[in-house]
């Protein structure tokens, strides 16, 4: 309970922050209006007018809520108009994307720290990998799966996975690679082989990296789908919203979609928050 | 010495052993013309100031280094093939153990790998926490034992696949005296029930003197043997032995070896 009220102290600070920057900048647009229409406006109706504008530069953080609200429950989930509906055209690329990723990840990993090949070659070519605008890549691999005839889900999974792999990666390289000397002496000196250390040291103790990871790798699916829905004109999911958004100037349409996915997204990490507690309790390596 | 071949009751023999790593520094010798024979039943302590081989050489008996030059058999086999053999189980400094399993899950992790049985395996797992005093500890987590508590569970790790041999490289350095004296007692019983031939990697001459029948002093640049000392204290060992003049005598003797060794150092 404690930490309620430093919580509540900066949202109620970031709030207020975003009030005085929508009068500033939806102000403009209110001058030139009454400016055109000759009249004057005192500043209190310069308040009133900027927080309700219909397509302002900055929705207020109400007309965000509202929007927000309207389209998660004032609407039939199956309406085009509902963010759950877009919500869970995301979400669905996003889990499948971020399956493809963690299990990718995973096999490189264990390529990696088990070739010494792999090791030199791969960890290069996933970074070069992430180097590169997933904004470029996304239109490309969206392209060469509608000519072999996929389009919809799979392509935007593969856009997520793009991203959702190399945290796993880089992780559990680390994560296999934790063990000290004296745990792989010991056992071999019982004689195991690869696949024995593997499973018996190397995967158990690269648990809390692996977790670490996917984390971080559950939030890039999710913007690469999010990325994935914006080329080609998509017409359901989040980002599909974001750009008919954009199309007519709908900024609160834009910023309900934008709230719609960090939620979405807090909610992914949350859950795995939830299993890395769960099985580190389970594995006993949570005090 | 006794002769050089290999008897029945011969478990380590080392002749004209040597062993270089060749480090960017240079090669360095961490083993130089070392000859030994460990007989079965024996208890062996390597003592030497640090950077003289005895780990090396405990490892080049588990295989676990390769020795440049000279030959080495454990039970009349090359160390690697005495591995497979399951001739030894070996003790680290650390206990090692793995924090997701349980005491007995650690205990039987050589066991998973060596293919026993699950009724086997939960039989012998009994069996070795009755030997180290840890009955009941078999479901606690290894951070709910103490640091000897965990030492012995590594040694009962190291002895549920019944090999002869057992290889402990300073196993009890990390402990305080009070719990050390406690174990290094516990460690006799158990080798005198068991019957295990023991190597014993130290740098306590207490802890050499009161534990051994045989104490090998070596010393550093190139790592050499210095001295073997037949102990003449009996197997029977109280812990107040080590008051007895027998005792100390030895316990010069071994300071001497050291000393000689290492020249001015000490």
């Amino acid at each position: 309970m404690r930490s309620v009220l430093p919580i509540l102290a900066v949202l109620g600070a970031i709030v207020a922050l975003w009030y005085a920057a929508t009068v500033w900048l939806n102000s403009q647009w209110t001058y030139d209006q009454a400016a055109r229409a000759g009249v004057e406006v005192s500043f209190g109706e310069v308040v009133a007018d900027t927080l309700n504008q219909d397509r302002p530069v900055l929705p207020a953080p109400h007309q965000v809520a509202e929007g927000l609200w309207d389209g998660l429950a004032g609407q039939k989930v199956t309406s085009k108009r509902s963010l759950v509906y877009h919500g869970w055209v995301t979400l669905s690329a996003t889990l499948v994307g971020f399956a493809i990723g963690t299990g990718l990840g995973i096999l490189l990993a264990v390529g990696i720290v088990h070739n010494r090949a792999m090791d030199m070659s791969v960890m290069p070519w996933a970074i070069a990998s992430q180097t590169i605008p997933i904004l470029a890549i996304a239109p490309m691999v969206i392209v060469v799966f509608a000519s072999v005839g996929l389009t919809g889900l799979i392509p935007k999974a593969i856009i997520s996975a793009y991203l959702s792999f190399f945290p796993v990666v880089v992780g559990m390289v680390k994560g296999l690679r934790s063990p000290d000397a004296m745990q792989l002496d010991l056992l071999k000196t019982y004689n195991a082989g690869g696949w024995d250390t593997l499973r018996k040291l190397r995967l158990p103790a690269s648990m809390p990296y692996l977790f670490a990871s996917l984390k971080v790798s559950v939030a890039a699916s999710l913007v690469g789908a999010i990325v994935g829905e914006l080329p080609a004109g998509a017409t359901s999911g989040l980002g599909a919203r974001l750009l008919s958004g954009s199309y007519y100037g709908q900024t609160i349409q834009i910023w309900a979609a934008l709230f719609a996915a960090a939620i979405l997204a807090a909610g992914l990490v949350m859950i795995i928050g939830g299993i890395e507690r769960g099985t580190l309790r389970r594995m006993g390596m949570a005090r | 010495m006794k002769d050089t071949t290999t008897t029945a009751g011969t478990v380590i023999e080392a002749r004209g052993l040597g062993l270089t790593f060749q480090t960017s520094d240079g090669p360095v010798h961490a083993l130089k013309d070392v000859n030994l024979t460990v007989d079965k039943g024996d208890f062996v302590s390597f003592i030497g100031p640090s950077g003289c081989g005895k780990t090396t050489f405990l490892r080049a008996i588990a295989a676990l280094e390769h020795p440049t030059e000279g030959t080495l058999t454990v039970n009349g086999m090359e160390p690697d093939a005495a591995r497979q053999a399951r001739a030894y189980g070996y003790v680290f400094q650390a206990a090692g153990l793995y924090p997701w399993r349980t005491i007995a899950g650690n205990i039987k992790l050589p066991l998973e790998i060596m293919g026993f049985s699950k009724a086997e395996q939960k039989e012998r797992v009994e069996k070795v926490l009755a030997l180290v005093d840890l009955e009941g500890f078999g479901k606690k987590f290894p951070w709910q034992l103490s640091g000897g508590m965990q030492q012995r569970a590594s040694i009962a790790r190291a002895l549920a696949f019944d090999a002869d041999i057992l290889l402990m490289d300073e196993p009890f350095g990390a402990l305080d005296e009070i719990v050390r004296d406690r174990l290094n007692e516990e460690l006799l019983k158990l080798w005198a029930r068991t019957e295990k031939t023991i190597g014993f990697v130290t740098h306590s001459i207490p802890e050499a003197v009161y534990l051994s029948t045989k104490i090998v002093v070596m010393s550093p640049r190139p790592g050499r043997i210095t001295d073997v000392i037949e102990s003449t204290l009996p197997r029977q060992r109280p812990l107040d032995i080590r008051d007895s003049r027998e005792f100390i005598e030895i316990a010069h003797r071994v300071r001497e070896g050291l000393r000689a060794g290492h020249g001015d150092e000490v």
